[in-house]
């Protein structure tokens, strides 16, 4: 294993990981509810008229968050997206399917199921970490 | 009708801190979600330091959250309470692990590079949603725990 310290960021990483445990932290507290993205939009899919609209306000939130990074902060940050069609519509399906299966996803298992320590999501998050980690090693080292 | 409105102003404000969060953090960025998966190359630990400043954060919320009642706009707390490893939980989230570990992206994520105008994202957002839908739709959705209705 070798650490690309160019490409190692520990500042942002960490600052933006606070404002994540903060939006997690007023999400629980003011709304009662865990901050699982999959969870959010998942529940869009049971057509429950009631809960449709604070769903959708939030996916907007998430939506236009690049908009106030820039007109706010003058942030842009980079997103290179290297996969093609074909891959995104597999690793999308894959995605949607697996969190939703799963009952969550790197927000819901990943950040708030660890902060609440529990054992479900322990498991889910080591599932999903090892599963990335082998299927990048495969992709990068074995196929190519 | 008032409080409601704060209510989902709150939602999407929330959002919008979470999406900063995510752009803030560089986790928007798939190239750099697969640098930290690439434990065979170039590795970008970084996102150690997401989860950990969230996580840290997290602590000390969900701790306090747990002492509540109800939450600030008076709707019921909804902690899960199963405790239970079942097949379902290793499934799922192995299969989200593949695809994530295939394009580098996440939900969040993707959610938030749609919003800046990746016609890719877009893409993969849509197979997404194909995706829960087919989950809900074939196996009825998350196994729900009473607590969660």
């Amino acid at each position: 294993m070798q650490i690309d310290w160019t490409a190692f960021t520990p500042g942002p990483a960490l600052f933006g990981g606070i404002l994540l445990g903060i939006a997690a932290a007023l999400y629980i507290h003011f709304h009662g509810r865990i901050l699982g993205i999959s969870g959010i939009v998942g529940g869009l899919f049971r057509f429950q008229q009631s809960d449709a609209f604070w769903r959708i306000c939030f996916v907007l939130g998430l939506l236009t968050a690049p908009f106030w990074a820039s007109f706010l902060f003058g942030l842009h940050p980079i997103q290179d997206i290297q996969a093609e069609w074909g891959t995104l519509i597999l690793a999308g399906l894959l995605v949607g399917f697996g969190a939703h299966y799963g009952s969550g996803c790197t927000s819901g298992h990943g950040i708030c199921g660890l902060s609440r320590l529990s054992p479900r999501s322990l498991v889910a998050t080591a599932s999903f970490m090892g599963a990335g980690f082998l299927t990048v090693f495969f992709i990068r080292h074995v196929l190519s | 009708m008032m409080r409601k409105s704060v209510g989902l102003l709150s939602q999407y404000l929330i959002g919008v801190l979470f999406g900063l969060g995510l752009l803030v953090s560089g986790m928007s960025n798939p190239e750099k979600i697969l640098a930290f998966l690439d434990l065979g190359g170039a590795w970008d630990p970084s996102l150690i330091f997401v989860m950990g400043g969230a996580v840290l954060v997290g602590l000390i919320a969900f701790y306090l959250a747990k002492k509540r009642t109800q939450s600030f706009f008076g709707d019921a707390l909804q902690i899960p309470t199963r405790r239970d490893i079942d097949k379902r939980l290793v499934i799922g989230s192995v299969l989200f692990g593949l695809g994530w570990g295939i394009a580098g992206f996440c939900p969040g994520p993707a959610l938030v590079a749609l919003g800046s105008g990746h016609t890719k994202a877009l893409i993969f957002v849509l197979a997404m949603l194909v995706g829960m839908a087919a989950c809900e739709w074939f196996f009825s959705g998350n196994k729900r725990t009473p607590a969660l209705k």
